[in-house]
């Protein structure tokens, strides 16, 4: 099964709409609990750092027997250091973000901590690619 | 313990979500970082915070939160409000600050 969902960067009134609708589906295909959960943690907050970070971008929702793909594909500035961007407390949030209460410097540990496989590919001034798996087995 | 027992107890205003005041509670979680708040609350939880605006709403659905509790007499935002009654999660408020409705909330639900 694939689906596919639009993010628009600054935009914080949509932020988690797709995350939300992620989640209706993977229920609805009746995915284990708490495999639901950690994807839903994992994805809402790579989908945020689309909206506070980048300019716009498209998740990829892939879903089969074996497990679920979600690929984040956004256009941005870029991460120049992926491996300083993982570290807990790092942030480059504007000030404005910061006030809404992003920017701890969180979203990637805890993308981290709940897929069962991150990868993160990134081009300055290009854009960033995330890519959340997650096993059913 | 209940939104609503809660609620009573407290003398907790209710700002929206009403459809969900017979939620049970298994916790708390006390924190305006949101990236922490999606980290580390859990199921059922009630979050007590000063962030009014709508992704706070978006983190209580996604995490399946109790309820949320504005404290220092914060007032939610517009759209915080209606998606607090589109969802049916409790949005509350009181003028305690953090320390004292968290203290208070610790010692009935602990
Ligand atoms: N899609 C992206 N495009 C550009 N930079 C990014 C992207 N995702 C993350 N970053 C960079 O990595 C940093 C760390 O990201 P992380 O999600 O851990 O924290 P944050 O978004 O700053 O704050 P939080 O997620 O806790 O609200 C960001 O501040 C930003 O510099
Ligand atoms: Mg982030």
């Amino acid at each position: 099964m694939h689906f596919e969902y639009q993010i628009e960067g600054g935009n914080f009134t949509r932020a988690g709409f797709a995350s939300s609708e992620i989640k209706k589906m993977l229920k609805q295909l009746n995915v284990d609990l708490g495999i639901i959960k950690r994807t839903v943690v994992a994805t809402y907050e790579a989908e945020v750092n689309v909206v506070a970070h980048a300019y716009s971008g498209t998740i990829y929702v892939d879903v089969d027997e074996k497990g679920i793909v979600i690929k984040l594909v956004d256009e941005g500035p870029g991460i120049p250091d992926i491996e300083q961007a993982m570290k807990e407390g790092y942030s480059t949030a504007s000030s404005k973000v910061r006030e809404m209460g992003f920017g701890a410097g969180m979203g990637l540990p805890n993308m981290k901590k709940n897929a069962d496989e991150l990868n993160i590919t990134s081009e300055v001034e290009k854009g960033t690619t995330v890519e959340i798996r997650m096993g059913f087995g | 313990m209940t939104v609503e027992q809660l609620k009573e107890k407290l003398g907790l205003k209710v700002f929206g979500g009403e459809q969900g005041l017979g939620n049970e509670i298994s916790g708390g979680y006390v924190s305006d970082l949101l990236s922490d708040v999606m980290g580390n609350s859990d199921t059922g939880q009630v979050w007590v915070t000063l962030q009014t605006h709508k992704n706070v709403m978006a983190i209580a659905s996604l995490k399946d939160l109790a309820a949320i509790i504005l404290v220092n007499n914060h007032q939610p935002e517009e759209d915080t409000l209606a998606q607090s009654n589109e969802e049916g999660i409790p949005l509350l408020g009181t003028d305690m600050s953090t320390f004292e409705l968290s203290g208070k909330i610790y010692e009935l639900i602990k």
